[in-house]
């Protein structure tokens, strides 16, 4: 048993403690933006952000993450309110599946909060361990960039905190 | 000069001896004759198959409205595509409707979603059938009122009469009031005064998509659901000789374990517990395996030795016209694979007797039979619902997940199972899309016009969906085992391997030759485009080596070749809005490239320009702009459009330059994203632009797979005119460029 804080919420975890992030996002706490892609670490369709960072959730084991912060898409907004990311993905109809879209949108949130003014190289750069089959990456780049925008309009987001509400 | 004739396989094989001449005749008689005169034309689209308007549309007296598609949402939008053509037909707000996709119990049997067919049978049905019920509920209208027909209209799901007389839908749709047969032909609204269709309508799946809302069959959770891994078998053919199973019946959480023949599973209360059981379970399985693999590095001369039919499809011959200079080349294609970013996923439950499969497979009823084959059930018994999975361009192992959760959900009465594969498994076991080879010879003629042009193309089949429980993995390893079915050629005007291999330009000698492999020492089946992906790359890559041996630019080249006027309008388009200019120069390093098709010959047209890069000290080629025009009949969604032409582009721009499945004598060996490397965000292009030809009221023509050719030979191309040197095996890796600049 371990007390794992999602979204700013405390949950009491019964899972052996070398189960992935992932496993408990998705069976334990049935959230549905990770996503398993690989298990490997290569694709960054399970990324979510760990006090900050942007962490490859199924190569994270449980026991790593006392007492951190643990955010995850459906952390920083909903359908009738959306964060800016989530806006911004919207507006820009960035998704075709959209099966590896919220780990990107959430490396992009990482990268945005610690440089709201990041360069287009930047985000590529930040984007490079993240696969996209559908070949929607114009329209990602697209988006993100009109995220930082958005941010850059909005009040101040306490996402850091694991929640946007 | 003969006429051209387009020969079908299905009447090659049926004629027998006198291939050619009977062909002729055929083709002679359907040109001079046309179509032979029937009774009455079938209505248009899936309406042909399923003519009940209501097996279509439902309208409750409620005044709610259901639209009813046989097809799959496989994240190409076209359930918002759909949405909107049913609003706009019956005059109602788009978000006034709802639609509901593939289910075996609920919507009608339109085979697969593939082949670009969605918006042509499912969009044209929808349509059809809404402006038909329309009609009709202004016919009833009318007979209420006691007034004709003209006076009346309609208006936000209502018919209305004049003196503010108004009868909503639901009060009209008493009894069975769309329970007939579509006629023909509809009227259909003029598309000058569209409201919904021809817009981009945000897409109804995106905001659960970004909010981490329950999208996909992976995020379904059934109460009493348990999880259920799969252990393959290392190689294809491989048999289990031994498997003590205590050790991991013993394993936390582990609830049964599933063994039938080769099929070997593990079912357990939580997810990782039962990943960890699977492992436990691989390392106790004995398998004898067999080296039956081909040499993966001379894929030419593994295909031109397998057995093959060999057919000629296309023929035309004017003895008056003769070439002087001959050129010949030969393309390779490797197998390659669908990569789905999520591994294959389903979702099954036996209740008394009953099967119920929730599968992103593209085919709910041919999926239905294939299982209720394998389980030995009626197909009424059979109930499969696609939910959507991750992207998978063809087919990759959803069927097979399908397959899997239903074996075990079969030893688990009232118990829904959900299977997920590991990322190894999706690597390994799914049919890949398979190796081609086209060898090409055509002559110039004193004109600067080509005189002669042959085209040879080996290829497997392109289709093993199921098509039989042989079709499924569970099934060829259970140990009362389904035989895989014997592969069947895709007969033409469509084709498979011959996808687009006859020339959509004009040529006064034209042969072409498709060789149709059967045996297929790699798991092969359909992806995206099919043939059309090799076919197009060769030809277009073929045209180019043409230009520069008549000192042509190449877009003047292919123009000089092209009678088909929307063709030729789609590559001036392109041409035009990239800026091409004859006797252009690229910068230092970078290279301009052209390429067009029309898909299948009969589906959407697309133009692609591009501009690539070449790092000489590596050989690294990196796509820096491509600006693509595309025709496919009228536009539902323009932004729809452009996102699938977008993404063709740069899906096409890594297998072209990326992608090939490894394999030793035995095994795959490409099973992660390590070893099957695709695009990164650091070969993403400054910009992609597409243009699109609008052509209100013509046909929907499919555009989901008409990027994937001229994707492709515009990046070789511009390779080519960046380094001087032609590459005509893919993929266009840096070494081979590297090789190819340093030879």
């Amino acid at each position: 048993m371990m007390t794992l804080k999602v979204n700013g919420q405390d949950h009491t975890i019964d899972a052996e403690p070398d189960t992935p992030l992932l496993y408990v996002l998705r069976d334990d706490l049935q959230l549905n933006a990770a996503k398993f892609g690989c298990g490997l670490g290569q694709c960054g369709s399970c990324t979510v952000i760990v006090d900050g960072r942007a962490v490859l959730s199924c190569v994270t084991p449980l026991v790593l993450l006392e007492g951190k912060q643990v955010t995850t898409l459906e952390g920083l907004g909903s359908v009738s309110e959306p964060a800016p990311i989530q806006r911004a993905f919207t507006e820009e109809q960035a998704a075709q599946c959209g099966y590896c879209i919220a780990g990107m949108m959430m490396r992009a949130q990482a990268l945005l909060q610690r440089n709201p003014k990041a360069s287009d190289e930047q985000i590529r750069a930040e984007l490079a361990p993240h696969l996209c089959r559908c070949g929607t990456h114009m329209r990602i780049l697209r988006a993100v960039r009109r995220a930082a925008t958005l941010m850059d309009t909005a009040e101040l987001l306490p996402a850091e905190q694991g929640s946007a509400r | 000069m003969s006429a051209p004739v387009n020969l079908d396989r299905r009447q090659l094989l049926a004629s027998g001896g006198a291939l050619i001449v009977s062909f002729s005749l055929h083709g002679a008689f359907a040109e001079d004759q046309g179509a032979p005169a029937t009774s009455a034309p079938p209505p248009p689209g899936s309406l042909k198959t399923s003519p009940y308007l209501d097996s279509w549309i439902r309208i409750d007296a409620d005044g709610s409205i259901t639209v009813f598609t046989g097809k799959a949402e496989l994240g190409q939008g076209f359930k918002t595509a759909f949405q909107q053509v049913a609003a706009e037909e019956l005059d109602v707000s788009f978000a006034s409707l709802k639609v509901v996709t593939a289910d075996t119990k609920l919507t009608a049997n339109e085979g697969y979603t593939a082949g670009s067919h969605s918006m042509q049978d499912s969009g044209t049905a929808i349509q059809n059938a809404a402006a038909q019920a329309r009609a009709l509920l202004i016919a009833e209208a009318a007979k209420r009122f006691d007034l004709p027909v003209k006076r009346l209209k309609t208006e936000n799901g209502a018919v209305i009469g004049p003196n503010g007389r108004r009868l909503s839908y639901g009060e009209l749709v008493a009894g069975d009031l769309l329970h007939v047969q579509a006629a023909p032909t509809s009227k259909l609204k003029d598309p000058a005064t569209f409201k919904i269709m021809g817009k981009s309508v945000p897409r109804v799946d995106i905001p659960a998509k970004v909010t981490g809302g329950a999208a996909y069959v992976q995020d379904m959770r059934p109460a009493g659901m348990v999880h259920a891994r799969v252990v393959r078998p290392p190689s294809y053919g491989a048999e289990l000789t031994e498997c003590n199973t205590s050790v991991v019946e013993k394993m936390p959480g582990v609830v049964k374990v599933v063994r039938d023949g080769n099929f070997l599973a593990v079912v357990g209360a939580k997810e990782f517990q039962t990943v960890k059981a699977m492992k436990v379970l691989a390392a106790a399985a004995k398998w004898k395996e067999t080296a039956r693999l081909p040499k993966q590095d001379d894929l030419p001369s593994v295909l031109t030795s397998l057995p093959s039919q060999t057919s000629t499809i296309f023929e035309r011959n004017d003895p008056t016209v003769t070439g002087q200079k001959a050129i010949e080349a030969t393309y390779t294609r490797p197998y390659q694979s669908h990569g789905s970013i999520g591994p294959s996923c389903a979702v099954a439950e036996l209740v008394d007797g009953a099967m119920t499969v929730w599968t992103h497979t593209q085919g709910v009823y041919p999926d239905r039979q294939a299982i209720a084959e394998m389980l030995h059930m009626a197909p009424e018994n059979v109930r499969c619902i696609h939910v959507e999975g991750s992207g998978c361009y063809g087919h990759n192992g959803a069927d097979d997940a399908a397959a899997d959760a239903a074996l075990i959900a079969r030893a688990l009465p009232d118990t829904p199972v959900r299977v997920q594969w590991m990322r190894e498994q999706e690597h390994s076991w799914e049919p890949f899309g398979p190796a081609m080879m086209t060898r090409l010879k055509a002559s110039l003629g004193g004109d600067g016009k080509i005189a002669d042009w042959n085209f040879e193309v080996w290829s497997n089949t392109h289709s093993m969906r199921p098509g039989g429980a042989g079709c499924l993995l569970a099934a060829q390893g259970m140990e009362q085992a389904f035989a895989v079915p014997p592969a069947k050629p895709l007969p033409l005007p469509e084709g498979g391997g011959d996808r687009n291999a006859i020339p959509i330009y004009t040529f006064p000698n034209a042969h072409v030759v498709h060789h149709f492999i059967p045996d297929m020492p790699l798991r092969i089946s359909a992806m995206r485009s099919l043939g059309a992906y090799h076919n197009v790359f060769s030809i277009e890559s073929f045209m180019d080596e043409l230009a520069t041996l008549s000192g042509a630019d190449p877009v003047e080249f292919r123009l000089r070749h092209l009678d088909d006027p929307r063709g030729r309008e789609v590559i001036e388009k392109a041409a035009q809005a990239f800026g091409w200019r004859k006797g252009q120069k690229a910068p230092q390093d970078r290279g301009y490239g052209f390429a067009f098709a029309r898909y299948k010959n009969l589906a959407a047209y697309c133009a692609i320009a591009s501009e690539v890069e070449v790092n000489r000290e590596t050989g690294r080629p990196r796509l820096v702009r491509a600006v693509a025009a595309v025709d496919s009949g009228q536009v539902v969604s323009p932004d729809g459009l452009i996102n699938q032409i977008e993404g063709a582009i740069m899906q096409s721009m890594s297998w072209t330059l990326y992608e090939s499945v490894t394999f030793d004598e035995t095994r795959i060996t490409s099973i992660d994203w390590q070893t099957y490397p695709i695009l990164r965000f650091d070969a993403v292009p400054d910009s992609i632009e597409v243009h699109i030809i609008n052509r209100p009221g013509k046909p929907f023509l499919g555009s989901g797979e008409t990027g994937q050719g001229p994707a492709a030979a515009s990046i070789a191309n511009a390779i080519a005119n960046a380094t001087g040197k032609r590459l005509r095996d893919l993929p266009l890796t840096r070494k081979r460029i590297k090789d190819a600049i340093d030879a």
